[in-house]
């Protein structure tokens, strides 16, 4: 069973190296917005400090929105997906396997692309620590709410907005919760009690979002 | 045994057939007839348990498919439409792919395989560089692999060449003849003399009963 997710992935990873302007463009979108934001905002230290947090997750979660749609999109077209639900194995597993892929693909390159913000926005070592951490545990529930919102969405012509619709407020209280933590250790403050909220938002995620996307799939499909 | 009862099923308020019973036994070939539009997708889809019926259900030795659904797509092999091979991938890694999700144990040589549907020397070209009728190969090669009872097969023949065809009907007869079952909706005659081989005709329903 794992070893039918792991071929889920590899495929995931294989046919993503095919096209690699996909994968690049949110990527991309995330580095032009953090440069641009201290290019146009001006040298201050301090205001580019106070503005980071907000920036930073705003641009993360812009580009793991328009990265999103193109989870499913494909697969439906050619009809991967149709055999994909046709397999002897659990959906709620493979679509975790396919979400996983999809984190791997957009999500950990910006995480890494991480230390360079630090540069831009000059941030000190607790703050770009505090980021990077709420980086790592906010995006893969991005991610798996997101996915319930494309498998509700993949059988119509022009999901986009109706996508982004249901996004928006199911990826509020990670956004918040984030930049709390990272204002929090800007101040010096301890944040872990906000990490440990997020973990706990990515714990029930990883639970029952794969069972939500799963069932989802089977009603668009239908 | 495989068996529908009392299917009716529904599309944007249209009724496209309704009660509509039959079983498919061991060894049978059932070929399904009609005229555009009559519901052949449709009654696939419901036979593959892609999409609930209005009434009735499909039943896998007398297991409603939907509450059996591993058991029952470990003996399925679906070709719909859309064949579910990749463009970027070449044909030999969707092959794989394949092999891997249906048949993980199987030792069977792809490459020899794909030699068998005329694909030798294309293996390693990306799927989108393929024609039609290659693309279409792909996806069939997967019938040389697959240890599945059931084959359930939406237009199997379109874009595949008359040398093709009769490959396809060769192997069908063989399936049947080691108790698989064929269902396949086609719009050529098939040249299967075969007391196994049956076919059902789907009719429009009468104008005043089309609606809901």
């Amino acid at each position: 069973m794992f070893k039918a997710c792991w071929s889920v992935i590899e495929r995931e990873l294989l046919s993503a190296s095919r096209r690699k302007s996909d994968i690049l463009n949110p990527i991309w979108f995330f580095l032009i917005v953090i440069t641009l934001f201290p290019l146009s905002i001006g040298p201050k230290a301090n205001t580019l400090t106070s503005i980071a947090p907000g920036v930073i997750w705003v641009a993360a979660l812009l580009s793991c929105l328009l990265s999103l749609e193109r989870l499913f999109k494909d697969d439906y077209v050619d009809g991967s997906l149709e055999q994909l639900m046709l397999t002897p194995y659990p959906l709620t597993l493979l679509v975790a396997a396919k979400v996983l892929a999809h984190w791997l693909l957009t999500c950990l390159p910006i995480i890494l692309f991480s230390p360079l913000m630090a540069v831009f926005f000059s941030l000190d070592w607790p703050t770009f620590w505090a980021i990077a951490l709420t980086l790592l545990l906010g995006t893969p529930t991005i991610c798996l709410l997101g996915a319930i919102g494309v498998a509700l969405t993949v059988g119509l012509r022009k999901g986009g907005i109706l996508l982004s619709l249901i996004m928006l407020p199911l990826s509020i209280p990670v956004l918040i919760i984030s930049t709390l933590a990272i204002d929090a250790a800007s101040m010096s403050q301890p944040n872990i009690a906000y990490l440990a909220m997020l973990g706990a938002i990515l714990v029930a995620a990883i639970t029952l979002a794969p069972m939500a996307i799963a069932v989802s799939l089977r009603i668009s499909m239908s | 045994m495989l068996e529908a009862r009392a299917l009716s099923c529904v599309r944007e308020d249209r009724l496209l057939f309704k009660d509509l019973s039959f079983s498919v036994d061991e060894g049978q070939i059932l070929q399904i007839e009609g005229p555009n539009g009559v519901g052949k997708t449709s009654l696939f889809r419901l036979l593959a348990g892609l999409q609930p019926a209005y009434a009735g259900d499909v039943f896998w030795h007398d297991h409603a498919i939907a509450s059996i659904r591993e058991q029952f797509y470990q003996q399925l092999l679906f070709l719909g439409h859309y064949t579910g091979v990749k463009p970027e991938l070449t044909a030999f890694e969707n092959l794989r792919f394949f092999q891997k999700m249906h048949n993980p144990t199987q030792q069977q040589d792809l490459w020899a395989v794909l030699a068998q549907v005329g694909l030798a020397g294309y293996e390693d070209l990306l799927s989108s560089q393929l024609s039609a009728g290659q693309q279409r190969r792909v996806a069939l090669a997967r019938l040389w692999l697959s240890d599945a009872n059931i084959w359930l097969l939406d237009e199997p023949f379109t874009a595949i060449d008359k040398k093709g065809v009769k490959v396809l009907e060769q192997l069908f007869l063989k399936h049947a003849a080691r108790g698989g079952r064929v269902i396949l909706t086609t719009h050529q005659d098939l040249q299967l003399d075969n007391q196994m081989f049956s076919t059902l005709s789907l009719r429009k329903p009468a104008p005043e009963q089309q609606y809901v």
